[in-house]
């Protein structure tokens, strides 16, 4: 998989490294600010309160 | 020799025909990279969960710190929600939270929540269970808070030892409640000497801590522990603090009690030339000093 996306990354071996700096900023931002908040209330790790 | 040696290895993926090691070696790689990939999520959700959930909930308490102080100075203090048992707006605040144990930047704003406060409420600082008292009411307020990110406003709350104080300001009243357990300075947990009272010269004992499993709703009764009580039958004002336990974990909650200390309760100061309504009074300021050594 990651040697099928740095084929695929146009440019020399320096814009290459840019671009894949991008690709993970861009798959950290997406899981850290959309994917983990959404998935984090279903997940029994944070509660708190007692009683039902 | 050398020439033929050359030949004879593979080449790398995607040229030349494949042969049923090359197929193999594709494979495992994707596995493999498969599941590096998946550790790294992992080890990001972790990031996420200690981390990046506290830059929002931070934000949100300092948030409605400012606004309720802003509003205790500015609007008649009498006409603020905390100071009646009318309905308090879900996600208001109603009071804030100091616990000079936990250091003297420790302030946590108090929202109130539902009945059991939900996710959103206990992301604004620490949330009150609705349907119990409030500050300085006889009988039980009860408030939860996270342990582990959200603001982990409850992280350290095993540090607290018996009568230490907790405060909770209001509009109008600064109110001291002090760990459950005898003597003071001790470790709290399953203390016995604290007591708490209720009508009919009932007394039952109350430890400062105690760890219980997340279902056991008792510990928010207006007399805690003994839920064939009400509210009426409550003599002593109890403040219960709830969290998880162990930390990183929801398999149990931790329970901290404390009890008002009248004594030390101090009507809050009002807006003068040289004190505003939000002010820390004095006294308040010197419970702070308890805890240095």
């Amino acid at each position: 998989m990651y040697t099928w996306i740095w084929r695929h990354l146009p440019g020399p071996t320096l814009a290459k490294l840019g671009q894949t700096l991008l690709l993970v900023v861009a798959v950290c931002a997406l899981l850290l600010f959309v994917i983990f908040p959404w998935i984090e209330p279903h997940l029994p790790i944070s509660q708190v309160t007692v009683g039902n | 020799m050398a020439h033929a040696a050359v030949e004879e290895r593979p080449g790398p993926p995607g040229r030349g025909p494949k042969t049923t090691g090359d197929k193999i070696r594709f494979a495992l790689r994707g596995i493999g990279q498969t599941l590096i990939t998946l550790g790294l999520v992992v080890l990001l959700f972790v990031v996420y969960e200690v981390w990046i959930t506290n830059l929002f909930a931070d934000r949100n308490n300092r948030h409605n710190i400012a606004a309720l102080r802003k509003e205790v100075d500015t609007v008649n203090a009498d006409s603020l929600p905390a100071n009646s048992d009318s309905t308090i707006p879900l996600g208001k605040s109603l009071g804030i939270l100091y616990i000079p144990r936990l250091g003297r930047d420790y302030a946590e704003a108090i929202v109130q929540g539902d009945t059991v406060p939900d996710d959103a409420q206990l992301q604004q600082g620490t949330a009150h269970y609705g349907s119990t008292q409030l500050p300085g009411q006889k009988g039980n307020f009860a408030v939860a808070g996270h342990r582990v990110g959200k603001g982990e406003p409850f992280l350290n709350i095993d540090k607290l030892r018996s009568g230490d104080a907790v405060i909770v300001e209001t509009a109008k009243y600064w109110y001291v409640y002090r760990v459950m357990g005898t003597p003071a300075g001790q470790d709290p947990q399953d203390d016995k000497a604290g007591t708490v009272r209720a009508s009919g010269n009932r007394s039952f004992s109350l430890p400062g801590r105690q760890i219980i499993e997340p279902s056991d709703g008792k510990v928010l009764t207006p007399v805690p522990n003994h839920p064939d009580i009400p509210v009426s039958g409550a003599v002593d004002k109890i403040m219960t603090m709830t969290t998880c336990h162990p930390k990183f974990t929801a398999s149990h909650r931790m329970i901290i009690f404390s009890k008002l200390d009248p004594g030390a309760s101090v009507k809050a100061l009002g807006n003068t030339p040289t004190t505003k309504a939000s002010d820390m009074p004095a006294s308040i300021k010197a419970l702070y000093d308890e805890v240095k050594a």
